[in-house]
Order: structure tokens, then C-alpha cells, then sequence
């Protein structure tokens, strides 16, 4: 076992680990943030993005020993005192969500890319997502849901 | 409760209904909190792991689990012997949870362990040794119908042909649907073509594994937590396989993470439960990845030979389908639904499809999206293509000439009641993606598809609470943003504003039995349900505010979210709410609460049809999507977002499906691409946006006119797709 002492959210934290878990188990297992899925395991479907030290990572592809002393963002730390942020009210009013379960990656990711990038343009915003799979809503609602975040990030 | 003849949907003013609400489980889905399949876990919970066969066919001699119960932590292990035969009609779905004397596909699970950590459930499945004799093996549909192919079940006969044959084989059955003489039909025909297609085998492909939380004790009763299209169907036949009273297990359907048909069976839920048991604690079990492409359920795939006539003039004088499928290593693939939905778009005098019901060793197919429509259509709408190609004819001109209409009777049977497939076609004409100019390289295919849709058993019940907000308990997992139109249709109803009304799935034990939400039945049948709990709520209002105004419960009518007095002869008392009603509801009989259970029929069946460009490539011969445009009747949009959704995402799946899905077997007969890197799903880059139309031909079988949208939308795109590729050639 490993004991880890790192950030998430903003909020230090610490936990003991075995030195092969993975941050996605060590986030869902051990510290009951379960907004982060497991859809692959493999670093094929995005499910499991969150932000270390600000730039996007597969959770699955970590281990959490890994997060020592760096920063972790996950969908959780979204939302600042009960407030949804833009992308999240963006995708509620878009319906860019069916089951749900890719929307925690999406946001993390939508998030990070408009923090790169406060205007990109269409082709931006399908590149940038192109490593979270969505089954269900073909990506229009998505896509059209990070533009008008986009636009109202920009209106400030 | 059909459409009633007075009230027309499309000149209703609705005051809900066709609105964009908020979904109300929204803000848990985008914050985190929403609780899917594996976020769940239990104080002392085990770790489960299944144990999968490497051999496509292989006689399982023994398994010894001596070595893997020594280890530390292990505190369950199950295998064949842990599941008793008991009910007959089960018996494929027992032995495909747990192999019993073979194992008959790659992944098929021989051996289950629950231990205090994944770790140790590992290295546990390591130390389980199970001494196969491999058999050979067959994983083609063509290949296992030919005599001499290796056979799976030497007691499988073909049923429905004659004489019964004696000698065992692959092929579980015949079916035939159709009218007329098809043979005739040709001979009067000006061109005839037949053509043979095979489409492979695709996954659903949800990004949620199967994932379930089992907790049984020693006294019999048991609690489990899945994500599932079906906890009724989990709970009837988890209870059937590992010998519980149905009374005894309580199943929660947790948010499900998507499951197009792929998620209304049991795989691993059984198994859990059974090691529940033996443990006496509460064990989760999660599929990974490669275990739901190995084990859960792909589609069919199929082998077809389609023939069609037609005049000159462009009517089909004869149409004939000869279809193959496989639907893995047990009986049960959709062949009836593939051959039935194959000519249904037509109205044809001389119609016949067959098709043949084949096993291989291939996990058992489980339900994908208007299952078995799909390669289908993809069959019978690229000859139409190449037959209006050749007679020089618009293909939607053709698709006109014989389009099927009220009264048609259909390719399956039954006569149509009213529908939209014309108005479908009319509208993609008039749209401008038509006429639209092509670029270099590109082309422009159209087709159009069938679904049934279907009803089902449904039970509903609605609480009016003391402040005059709503709880309604259904039954049917929320699988696309049903709870919104649900809460839509009370709301509608009631007369009372959408967020008042608050919907929730009731777990099994909360609520009468509800079928699976598959068939596209849910807005239908739940919606219909919920209307009629609403009705049956108002009925109940009425009776208490005659009872404070003291006057006959038939003086009094509902309007606009209050009862009122009939008319001048009813007395003259101001209206009351039905928070005001609900307020005093103690005082005038206790609580009041509406109920509907049903077994829906009329379910109203659906059309769309699909326009594609593609470009192709020349070097490369890369496919890529410009334009998409699906139009598709949905009787009456509840929610259009979320029917936009369904019509996008239905699409999105068979652009993947025509372009880059399918099941890879190598001649070892083992899976070559269980995952999402090499079986690769479309990504965002990879579409453009997917324009709809929303057509609104009402269904009279439902109250608001409203038609299932979920499946029709996955029909079209192949041949659509594959037509836009070749067109450039053509044009
Ligand atoms: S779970 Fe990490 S990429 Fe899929
Ligand atoms: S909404 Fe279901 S996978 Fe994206």
C-alpha cells in the first residue's frame, strides 16, 4: 500500500492505495466519486477524464499514486457552490445528454478545451472531443451545447 | 385508451406537450451524483469475477476450484453445478450465464469467485483449472447451415419444414411471411434483379458495462441493484434461476448508462446472486469491457438474397427475400422481425420472405435497435436503389408509386391503420438537402425503413401530495429522458405546472410488473398509462370537491388544473385547485392517487426515411459523412429534443454500423476485436451534425397521437450509406 497526499477538487486529500490501482478505482473505490466512469478501462472511451494539474487524462490510464502532490479535477469540482457552470447548464438546456454516462467526461474535456480555446470553431470542438465516445446522442446536441457554452463563457 | 375521434393532436393546443423542458433527472447526470450500475456498493461488500471459456466449442470435463477456494480472501465460487435446471423455457439463458457441458463461444462464463478485493478475485480465476476437450468449430452463418458443419446442440431440429428432419443441425427454424405469388409477380415485371448481401455482426455498444450489486441472506431474501432496460424481467428471471420467490428479490433499476435492446436479458446478474448467496454478503459484479464484447449481446449476423421486380412504370410487381441469420450458439435470433419488417415499407400484391434461424459460436445474440430490420432493409432498399437506377426513375418517386398507406395490408399481415410513411418521403423531397448540390467525390443516397413498435404490460400510479405537487412511480427504466415526457403528459393532464409533478422508477417491490423498456414502447405505453392515472387522479379530485361543495361528483368537471361546478344547475362555488383539494384531503377521505394498468396495444408503427452524402476518398477510399438529414413520423413529439435525439442517435449508430463496426473472428474462432480501440465506434470527428425532421402522423392507438421513435431511426442508414458511397459512380 501507498499512501498518497494530493489535491482534488481544490480540497487536499489523502488515501492509501495498492501501487497497481488505478486513480479511477482509487476516485470510485476508495473516495466514493463515482461521477467518473469506467466504460473501457483501456483509455478508449473518455468516461473517466478528469484534469491533472489542468490537462485532460484517462483515469484508468493513472495510477493513483500518481496524484501525489498534483492537482485533480473531476466532474464533481464542476459546479462552485451549488452553481452549474455554463457547460453544464448549456448541456441541460441542449438535451446533449441521454443515459448520462458519458456526460462526466464530456464536461471535464469540454471544459479543459474551452479553457484552451474560448472560440473554437466546429471541427475545434469534434477533435477536441473525439476521445470520449457518446453511444447515444450521435454528438449534434454535444457539439451545439459547447458552442453556446462557449458563446456565454465569452459574454462572461 | 385510443385517440379519441374528437380530439386532433396536430390542432390541440397543448400546453406541455411539444415543449422543451428541463429533464428532471438532469442535474444529478451533469453534476456527478446520478448512481449507474457500479456506483452502488454495500457495507462488506465482495468483488465478483467471471471465469470465461478461450475456446469457441469445447466439452467441459471438469472444473476444479480446489486450489482458488484456498486462497486467502476467496468466500464464494460457483460454477455449473451451482445452477439447477428448473423451468424449461429458461434453459438457453441458464446456460448462457453458466456453460454446462460445453462452452460454446469465445467468453461463454464456466466459473464465478467473490473475494474482499478485485486482486485477489483475480488471481483467483487463475488457480480455477478447467480441463476442455476443444471440439471444432464454426462462427459463419453460410458455414454452419452446410451439411457436415460442426454442431452445437445435437438435439437441435429444424422446426417448421417438411418432412421434420431426423438428423440434427445448426438451423433451429423456418419462418415465412408474405401474400401472393412472388413468381407471378416477376413475370410481369420489365426488370428483375436478385442480389445476395451479408452484413457482420455489430455490438450495441453502450458505454456502461453491465454492472449489478447482489445481496442475498440466509433467509432467502435478496436485494439487487442493476442497470437493466427490464428490473421485472431481472427479477422473474433472476428468481426462476437461482430458485428464490419472486416476492423474496427486489430489484432497482439504477440509472442505465444506454442500452438499445442489449440490456434486456440477464448475463451476469444470476451469477451474483448465487455467489451472494454462498457468501452470505453483498457481492458487486462489473463487466469490463472485453467481457461485454466477448459475452453480452451483438446482433445477428446475416446472409440474404433479395429479388424484385418492377415495371417500367415503377410499380414492384414481386418482391422475394430469402434470409440468414445467426444469432450465436442458441435458438432465438430476430429472424420473424427481419423477415416480417422486410417489405413492409411497400404495398405489394406479390410479397415473400423466408428466413432461417441459425446458431453458431458466437455469444447469443441479444436485441440492437429494431432488431433485425436493419440488415434487412439494408438488403431491400439497395435493390430498390439499382432498380429505380435502372429504369431511370427518382428513387423516392419510386418509393411513392408504392408506398404502403392506410389500409395496406402489410408484407407481415396485419392491415395498416393509419401512417406516415408518404408524408415521410414527401417531406425529405421537399427538403433542401434533395436538391442540394454535391461537391467533388461525393454522392447522395436515400432510404427508408419499418418498425413495429410495440406496447406491453404497464402499471403506473400517481400520488397527488398534501402541497398539490405529483409523485409518479413507473416502471419502465428511463433509458432516454422518459421521465421529462412523463412528467409532461400528468402535467398536461392535470392541469398543474411541469415542475410540480416529480417521476421516479419504482424499484419491483414498489410497483406492479412493467415490461422491459425495449420496442420503442415506453412514451407510448408508460405515456399512455400515465394519462390514464392522471384521468383516474382527476375522477378522484372531482369526488372530493363535490363532497365539500356538497353536490353529485358528476356536476363537477376538471379545467385547467381545477375542479369547477358543471354548469349554473350545479351551484355556484368557486373553483378549487388541486393543491387546494390535495390540502384538505384528510378531511374528505385520505389520500388521493391515480392508477392505470395495462396491457397496451395500438402501439402504431413507424417509418422514416433517411438522406446521406458521402464523400469518398479516391486515394484512400475513406468514407466521410457531409450531410445527414433523418425524417421520421413520430405520431406526436412529446419532448422534441430527446425525439430529435433518438432520430440522431439512431442514425449515428448506423453510420457506424455501414462504415466501420463489426465483429472480427480469426479461424481460431476467437473474438480479434474486443474493445473500443479496434472495434471503433464513431467519434465526434468522424459526424456531422444530423439534421431532422420531426413528421407527426397521429397514432390512433394512443391518446395523444404519440408513435414509439427508438428504433426506426437505426433502419435506414445502411443502405442510405452504402448508396451515397456508390453514387458517385453513378451520377
Ligand atoms: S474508462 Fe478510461 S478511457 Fe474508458
Ligand atoms: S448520453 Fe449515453 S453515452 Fe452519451
Amino acid at each position: 500500500m501507498v499512501r498518497v497526499t494530493t489535491r482534488i477538487n481544490g480540497d487536499e486529500v489523502t488515501f492509501v492505495c495498492e501501487p497497481d490501482e488505478t486513480l479511477l478505482d482509487v476516485l470510485r473505490d476508495r473516495l466514493n466519486l463515482t461521477g467518473a466512469k469506467e466504460g473501457c478501462g483501456t483509455g478508449d472511451c473518455g468516461a473517466c477524464s478528469v484534469t491533472l494539474d489542468g490537462r485532460v487524462v484517462c483515469s484508468c490510464l493513472v495510477l493513483g499514486a500518481e496524484a501525489e502532490g498534483r492537482q485533480v479535477g473531476t466532474v464533481e469540482g464542476i459546479a462552485r457552490n451549488g452553481k452549474l457552470h455554463p457547460l453544464q447548464e448549456k448541456f441541460l438546456e441542449f438535451a446533449a445528454l441521454q443515459c448520462g454516462v458519458c456526460t462526466p467526461g464530456f464536461l471535464v474535456a469540454a471544459k479543459a478545451l474551452l479553457e484552451r480555446n474560448p472560440d473554437p470553431t466546429e471541427a475545434e470542438i469534434r477533435f477536441g472531443l473525439a476521445g470520449n465516445l457518446c453511444r447515444c446522442t450521435g454528438y449534434d446536441k454535444i457539439v451545439r451545447a459547447v458552442q453556446a457554452a462557449a458563446a456565454a463563457m465569452r459574454k462572461g | 385508451m385510443p385517440l379519441d375521434a374528437k380530439f386532433d393532436p396536430a390542432t390541440h393546443h397543448f400546453r406541455l406537450v411539444g415543449t422543451r423542458p428541463l429533464r428532471p433527472d438532469g442535474y444529478d447526470k451533469v453534476v456527478g451524483r446520478a448512481r449507474f450500475g457500479a456506483d452502488a456498493s454495500a457495507p462488506g461488500m465482495l468483488v465478483g469475477r467471471i471465469l470465461r471459456s478461450p475456446h469457441p466449442h469445447a466439452r467441459i470435463r471438469a472444473i476444479d476450484t480446489a486450489r482458488a477456494a484456498k486462497l486467502p480472501g476467496v468466500k464464494a465460487i460457483v460454477t455449473r453445478d451451482d445452477f439447477k435446471d428448473g423451468d424449461p423455457s429458461l434453459k438457453d439463458v441458464l446456460v448462457n450465464v453458466m456453460a454446462r457441458d460445453k462452452a460454446l463461444y469465445d467468453g461463454h462464463a464456466v466459473a464465478a469467485v467473490a473475494a474482499t478485493s478485485a486482486s485477489v478475485a483475480r488471481k483467483a480465476l487463475k488457480l480455477i483449472r478447467v480441463d476442455y476437450e476443444i471440439l471444432p468449430h464454426v462462427t459463419d452463418v453460410d458455414e454452419a447451415m452446410k451439411p457436415g458443419a460442426p454442431i452445437l446442440h445435437g438435439d437441435m431440429r429444424t422446426e417448421n419444414i417438411e418432412p421434420a428432419p431426423k438428423k440434427a443441425s445448426n438451423v433451429a427454424s423456418r419462418c415465412e411471411f408474405g401474400h401472393g405469388d412472388p413468381e407471378q409477380g416477376f413475370k410481369q415485371a420489365d426488370v428483375v434483379i436478385e442480389r445476395r448481401f451479408k452484413t457482420e455482426a455489430t455490438h450495441q455498444g453502450y458505454i456502461e458495462p453491465h454492472a449489478c450489486l447482489a445481496s442475498v441472506g440466509s433467509d432467502g431474501q435478496g436485494e439487487l441493484w442493476v442497470c437493466t432496460q427490464g428490473h421485472y424481467m431481472v427479477r422473474n428471471t433472476c428468481a426462476a434461476l437461482v430458485g428464490m420467490d419472486v416476492s423474496k428479490l427486489r430489484v432497482t433499476a439504477s440509472e442505465i448508462g444506454g442500452g438499445f435492446g442489449g440490456k434486456t436479458t440477464v448475463f451476469i446478474e444470476p451469477v451474483a446472486l448465487a455467489l451472494s448467496r454462498k457468501a452470505g454478503k453483498p457481492v458487486k459484479l462489473v463487466m469490463s469491457r472485453e467481457e461485454v464484447f466477448r459475452a453480452s449481446g451483438p446482433t445477428s449476423s446475416a446472409s440474404m438474397t433479395v429479388k424484385i421486380g418492377v415495371t417500367r412504370h415503377g410499380r414492384i410487381t414481386g418482391a422475394h427475400a430469402d434470409i440468414r441469420f445467426q444469432g450465436g450458439a442458441f435458438a432465438g435470433s430476430p429472424i420473424e422481425l427481419g423477415a416480417m419488417s422486410a417489405f413492409a415499407c411497400y404495398d405489394l400484391e406479390h410479397v415473400k420472405a423466408v428466413g432461417w434461424d441459425v446458431v453458431t459460436n458466437r455469444p447469443k445474440q441479444a436485441a440492437y435497435r429494431a432488431p433485425g430490420a436493419p440488415m434487412v432493409a439494408f438488403a431491400v432498399e439497395s435493390v430498390l436503389d439499382e432498380l429505380a437506377h435502372k429504369i431511370g426513375m427518382d428513387p423516392v418517386e419510386l418509393r411513392l408509386k408504392n408506398t404502403a398507406k392506410e389500409g395496406t395490408r402489410s408484407s407481415y399481415g396485419p392491415k395498416y391503420n393509419r401512417i406516415g410513411l408518404a408524408a415521410c418521403l414527401e417531406a425529405a423531397r421537399r427538403h433542401p438537402h434533395y436538391e442540394a448540390p454535391l461537391g467533388p467525390n461525393q454522392g447522395r443516397g436515400i432510404a427508408a425503413g419499418f418498425w413495429f413498435n410495440f406496447g406491453g404490460q404497464t402499471c403506473v400510479s400517481l400520488n397527488v401530495n398534501i402541497d398539490g405537487t405529483v409523485a409518479l412511480a413507473v416502471g419502465t427504466p428511463d433509458i432516454g429522458g422518459s421521465r421529462a415526457s412523463m412528467c409532461m403528459m400528468a402535467a398536461e393532464e392535470l392541469g398543474i405546472e411541469y415542475d410540480k409533478v416529480r417521476a421516479i422508477v419504482a424499484d419491483t417491490s414498489s410497483l406492479g410488473y412493467n415490461d422491459i423498456s425495449e420496442g420503442s414502447r415506453v412514451t407510448f405505453s408508460t405515456g399512455l398509462a400515465t394519462i390514464a392515472a392522471a384521468r383516474d387522479a382527476i375522477g378522484k379530485l372531482c369526488a372530493r370537491a363535490a363532497k365539500i361543495w356538497g353536490i353529485a361528483p358528476e356536476a363537477v368537471v376538471w379545467e385547467n388544473g381545477r375542479a369547477r361546478p358543471a354548469g349554473p344547475n350545479a351551484g355556484d362555488f368557486a373553483p378549487l385547485s388541486l393543491a387546494e383539494i390535495a390540502k384538505t384531503a384528510a378531511k374528505t377521505g385520505g389520500p388521493i392517487a391515480g392508477h392505470h394498468e395495462v396491457n397496451a396495444d395500438g402501439a402504431g408503427v413507424s417509418f422514416a426515411v433517411h438522406l446521406c452524402d458521402a464523400e469518398v476518398d479516391p486515394e484512400t477510399g475513406r468514407v466521410t459523412i457531409k450531410r445527414y438529414t433523418v425524417v421520421q413520423d413520430a405520431g406526436k413529439a412529446i419532448h422534441p429534443s430527446y425525439v430529435e435525439g433518438q432520430f440522431q442517435g439512431g442514425a449515428a449508430q448506423g453510420i457506424g454500423w455501414a462504415l466501420n463496426e463489426e465483429y472480427v473472428y480469426g479461424r481460431d474462432g476467437r473474438l480479434q476485436n474486443p474493445g473500443f480501440l479496434d472495434y471503433r465506434i464513431p467519434v465526434a470527428s468522424d459526424l456531422p451534425m444530423i439534421d431532422t425532421v420531426i413528421v407527426e402522423v397521429p397514432n390512433p392507438g394512443h391518446p395523444y397521437g404519440v408513435r414509439g421513435v427508438g428504433e426506426t431511426s437505426i433502419v435506414p442508414p445502411l443502405a442510405a450509406i452504402d448508396k451515397a458511397k456508390a453514387g458517385k459512380k453513378r451520377r
